[in-house]
């Protein structure tokens, strides 16, 4: 779109740029249709490998809702690409960031539920149900 | 007395390696900043999430609609979504119609996008409103993890942080694009002859929409 300036249109003719914005619309809508339809079929789902599955499958369509967003609403994709890769190597640091810290998340619970027994039991205690009377009760805010 | 001459020179090379202007750029590295910033949040909160054993199900704690009571998951925030969505369009026609030096077209799509901005705070505010109101609020958890068992106050922690950060990023948005559209109005542009100024200011907004995208799937979907 910074280039559609230099570009003289002649009378009567479809802009191609705002073509793109509303190309670009459809799909990020279609993906987050796509998404909710995916949220939807989880409700009341057990937690099994078609669950995950699922869980992996909106993470993916959320990295094209980012792409879209980043490629062709910021324009990034049609900048230089001296400028592409200094914001985009950074963000490489992410992969690391991202599975460091959830593996080290995921391997502190399993251990946790290893070697500390109540721990884990403590996690099997069910919650009571909201005593009726008390609805009115609106705990404080931050005390 | 040699080395006087050591002036700085002013650089006279070719090409410009990034070709965008500086205040552009030094948007574009905030803005890398900042994603540092919301990821270290999500992280924190996958972290935490994987090191528990239960979690409240979404589905249930956001189960709300304005009018319509508890019951429909994700509709409520479906909504916010497309409004984030649709304002993030608005603003991208504002750019385009900034580069095309068309002050009429820029006015009328910031003012789509700042009430797009509008709509979604009030979303949000109605829906802290309703969490607040059911005892959830930083700190305090009323909702039992998915299982039934007894769930702790990260759930809330995080969500009103994470949500609260971002509301705050839509919020100066909305402010910046005030300021847009006044200067817009004001013939700020006209005067200067370019409206690179608008593509800054919406290249914070896109942020905002991208930010809203990894939030909304990492609370209300997975």
């Amino acid at each position: 779109m910074a280039h559609s300036a230099t570009i003289a249109l002649q009378p009567g003719q479809k802009d191609p740029a705002v073509k793109e914005i509303w190309r670009i619309t459809i799909i990020l809508s279609v993906l987050t249709i796509v998404e909710l339809a995916l949220g939807f079929s989880m409700i009341g789902m057990p937690i099994e490998t078609l669950h995950y599955f699922i869980k992996g499958v909106i993470i993916i369509l959320m990295l094209a809702k980012a792409f879209y967003i980043i490629g062709y609403f910021m324009h990034l994709k049609h900048e230089v690409r001296t400028l592409i890769m200094s914001i985009g190597i950074p963000m490489l640091l992410f992969v690391w960031f991202i599975l460091a810290f959830i593996m080290d998340g995921h391997s502190y619970n399993v251990m946790k539920n290893r070697y500390e027994p109540y721990y884990k039991e403590k996690s099997t205690i069910q919650m009571p149900p909201p005593a009726e009377e008390h609805k009115e009760v609106k705990p404080g805010g931050l005390d | 007395m040699a080395n006087t001459t050591a002036i700085s020179q002013t650089w006279k090379g070719g090409k410009s390696p990034f070709n965008v202007e500086y205040g552009k750029l030094m948007m574009w590295y905030f803005l890398m900043s900042d994603s540092f910033t919301f990821g270290a949040l999500l992280i924190a909160y996958g972290t935490t999430r994987f090191a528990t054993n239960g979690w409240p199900n979404p589905n249930i704690v956001f189960g709300s609609f304005p009018g319509l009571g508890p019951g429909h998951p994700l509709l409520f925030v479906s909504l916010m979504t497309f409004i984030l969505i649709m304002s993030s369009v608005t603003m991208v026609l504002a750019v385009h119609a900034g580069h095309k030096m068309d002050k009429k077209q820029v006015v009328k799509y910031l003012i789509w996008t700042i009430i797009g901005g509008l709509a979604f705070l009030s979303c949000q505010a109605i829906e802290w409103t309703h969490l607040h109101s059911e005892g959830a609020w930083w700190g305090s958890n009323p909702f039992p993890n998915s299982d039934g068992s007894i769930s702790t106050s990260n759930f809330t922690n995080f969500f009103f942080t994470i949500t609260g950060f971002h509301g705050f990023h839509v919020f100066s948005g909305v402010v910046i694009n005030v300021i847009m559209l006044i200067m817009t109005l004001q013939d700020k542009f006209e005067h200067k002859g370019h409206y690179l100024m608008i593509e800054k200011a919406g290249l914070y907004w896109h942020f905002v929409d991208l930010v809203w995208v990894f939030v909304f799937t990492c609370f209300y979907l997975i």
